[in-house]
């Protein structure tokens, strides 16, 4: 057989065919538009811009949040992501090798896991737990024997004794336990990357704490990247390197989370860090930050997405939409506040060096 | 002093269905004053929801309610079945988790709201749907004409939330039951939501018992917090003190593992186990188990609620 396509980096090891500095994954242009049923025959054409354009890497080892209303496209990035829908437009690139082209999706799929939020509704009723672990690994050509031994290795891992708990079925479970099965079969194909889609969001929170704290240990044992996301900013702040504010398809800001958390230049994601219920009675919200819902994704509003709910929109918000725009090393917002020239009149005079 | 609004005592629900009967609710004493915000805190299967729905009864046949209830001077046990439409809605009202399940899809708002209305204060529908108007305006819902006339599937969460306060408020009850009424909502929502129920609660003089599993939202809107583990109230206090100073050790973890406080530090502090099966509560304090405080006397003797002050009580060998 002649190869046509040259492939020079195969005779590297997996993990280092891009080079120590590339990012895991890369994101350029992703777009996804759902069509809206009922719309297009004699009526106009609606979809719905789940995801509009978004740009974002994920560093080797780190950990990445995702934060955002609903609505706002951080399921369908991540499904996307997964390759479980296919984008309209856009490329992932993984270690420098573009998905679907010179990464066949086969051999990228054994690389990025995911954890879904509704733990009983990811297993599946009728396969025991050690059967369900082991199922991919046997997809992928491994002996049964040997991935059994694995599903149990991988249960002790998760602080699930094999002996009580391989045979089981999910329902005998608790949600916390059945979400340490999800996580010990994410971890099945031994990936590199894992998306955790609102992993912890149905757990109670002394359950959540466990395996928070189980995630972080896997990290570091495995070497793992996560992708998290989450709508709980505390979480995330206690969880991410870097985080990524998503509002109606597009990214608000995306920096290192000391950036994120202490100098927001986006005024959504300070509306978001406002909304969080104080701890302290004495400190009660009086005004809530934000009013309204978001508005619907089939129909954003023109120019910035957030110029509707921003109590510093002017004229020209409501006709720009702002660029990303790298306001530091450390963080990138879409606000023509933060862009300079863009006519805004809180708007930097020049780049700052 | 006068008679508090709610007055529960030594309330215990059991459900009989499956092969084993499941104490849910296991003697639990809570009285809340008019006027007064309360919030039930506590993780799935503690017991908190199925307390505050033994208020409106709402438990399936079959169900063992003992204890007493008295709401509004009304011993809510023994209301027949037509006392009882009288009295959910016009005293107690309830706001529910997911308003998507909790209303009626092929009717508008508009109607629903009327229809309550009506049945409770025997108005025409004129001046039902007038009334149905003045309250979507209180709740803040933009262009209430034309949303009156929506279906529920036809608006968001948090404008259906809205409706359901509307809703709740309708008939002018005295006490206002809000079982998570915040927790399919997003963050910029709920604080919304929050902040209307305090404000309706402070013009109304409502005594709200409001189910929460985030002591962040109890600290938010309650004046006293009531924490409960498999069926039981084990701290109950001020909502500052109860934060501020826990003395419980169940209290202590679950304030303990909150991840705001891990800021700096690489593991959260747990802990450890999962809660009891109710089904088989073991003999004792029902979280020695778990409790790294126990002694002896834990496993095999149930700590009474016992007052540590004026204002604060705590079920715990070490405060007996």
């Amino acid at each position: 057989m002649i190869n046509l396509v040259g492939e020079p980096t195969h005779h590297l090891p997996v993990g280092e065919r891009g080079g120590p500095a590339q990012p895991l994954i890369s994101v350029k242009g992703l777009l996804k538009h759902f069509p809206v049923k009922g719309s297009g025959f004699l009526k106009p054409k609606k979809v719905v811009h789940a995801v509009d354009g978004v740009d974002f890497d994920i560093l080797k080892g780190e950990t990445l949040g995702v934060v955002g209303e609903s609505g706002c496209g951080k399921s369908t990035t991540a499904r996307l992501l997964m390759q479980l829908i296919a984008p309209d437009r856009g490329e992932i690139l993984f270690d420098g090798e573009t998905v679907g082209e010179t990464l066949p999706l086969s051999e990228y799929r054994r690389q990025v896991q995911m954890v879904f939020q509704d733990s009983y509704a990811s297993l599946n009723p009728r396969l025991t737990i050690e059967e369900s672990i082991a199922f991919a690994p046997r997809v992928h050509g491994v002996p049964a024997p040997k991935a059994i031994a694995r599903a149990h290795d991988l249960l002790h891992r998760v602080g699930l004794e094999p002996v009580r708990f391989a045979g089981r079925y999910p329902h005998e479970l608790s949600g916390g336990q059945r979400q340490r099965v999800n996580i010990a079969r994410a971890l099945a194909l031994e990936p590199r990357l894992v998306i955790l889609d609102e992993a912890v969001s149905a757990l109670d929170k002394s359950v959540e704490a466990q395996v928070l704290n189980l995630l972080l240990d896997l990290k570091r044992d495995f070497g793992l990247t996560y992708l998290f996301i989450s709508h709980d900013l505390n979480v995330v702040r206690f969880m991410c390197e870097r985080v990524m504010v998503m509002y109606l398809g597009k990214v608000a800001e995306i920096g290192e989370r000391d950036a994120i958390f202490e100098e927001t230049r986006h005024p959504y994601s300070s509306a978001l860090l406002a909304s969080m219920p104080k701890m302290d009675p004495g400190e009660r919200t009086l005004e809530p930050p934000l009013s309204g819902d978001p508005p619907n994704p089939i129909d954003p509003p023109a120019g910035c997405r957030f110029h509707t709910r921003c109590s510093f929109a002017e004229d020209v918000c409501r006709q720009t939409l702002p660029p990303l725009t790298r306001i530091s090393g450390a963080q990138s917002a879409a606000c023509l506040m933060a862009t300079p020239n863009s006519g805004h009149s809180r708007a930097p005079a020049q780049l700052e060096a | 002093m006068t008679d508090p609004m709610i007055d529960i005592r030594n309330l215990s629900v059991t459900f009989n269905r499956g092969r084993k009967p499941v104490k849910a609710v296991n003697g639990v004493s809570l009285s809340v004053n008019s006027g007064e915000v309360v919030a039930l805190l506590g993780e799935s299967g503690s017991g908190k929801s199925v307390t505050m729905r033994s208020l409106l009864r709402l438990h399936p046949k079959g169900t063992t309610i003992e204890g007493s209830m008295r709401v509004a001077g009304k011993d809510v046990t023994e209301l027949s079945a037509r006392e009882l439409a009288d009295y959910r809605g016009a005293t107690v009202s309830m706001v529910f988790q997911e308003p998507r399940l909790a209303l009626d899809p092929v009717y508008t708002l508009g109607q629903q709201i009327e229809e309550a209305i009506i049945r409770h204060k025997g108005v025409s529908r004129r001046e039902a749907a007038s009334r149905a108007l003045g309250l979507f305006e209180k709740v803040r819902i933009p262009s209430p004409e034309r949303r009156l006339m929506n279906y529920p599937h036809e608006m968001s969460g948090g404008m259906l939330q809205r409706s359901m306060i509307a809703m709740a408020i309708a008939c002018n009850p005295k006490v206002l039951l809000a079982d998570e009424p915040t927790t399919a909502l997003d963050a910029t929502v709920q604080i919304q939501i929050l902040l209307l129920i305090r404000e309706l609660q402070k013009e109304y003089g409502l005594s709200v018992i409001f189910v929460t599993h985030d002591i962040g939202v109890a600290a938010e809107v309650a004046d006293r917090i009531a924490v409960m583990y498999a069926g039981r109230i084990v701290e109950e206090g001020k909502v500052a003190d109860v934060i501020q100073n826990p003395k419980h050790p169940y209290t202590k973890g679950l304030l303990g593992a909150r991840v705001e406080l891990a800021h700096g530090r690489d593991r959260l502090i747990t802990i450890p186990g999962a809660p009891p099966d109710l089904a088989a509560l073991p003999p004792g304090c029902a979280f020695a188990p778990r409790c790294g405080e126990a002694v002896a006397q834990c496993l095999t003797d149930v700590p009474r609620l016992t007052a540590t002050d004026g204002t604060a009580s705590v079920a715990c060998v070490k405060y007996a």
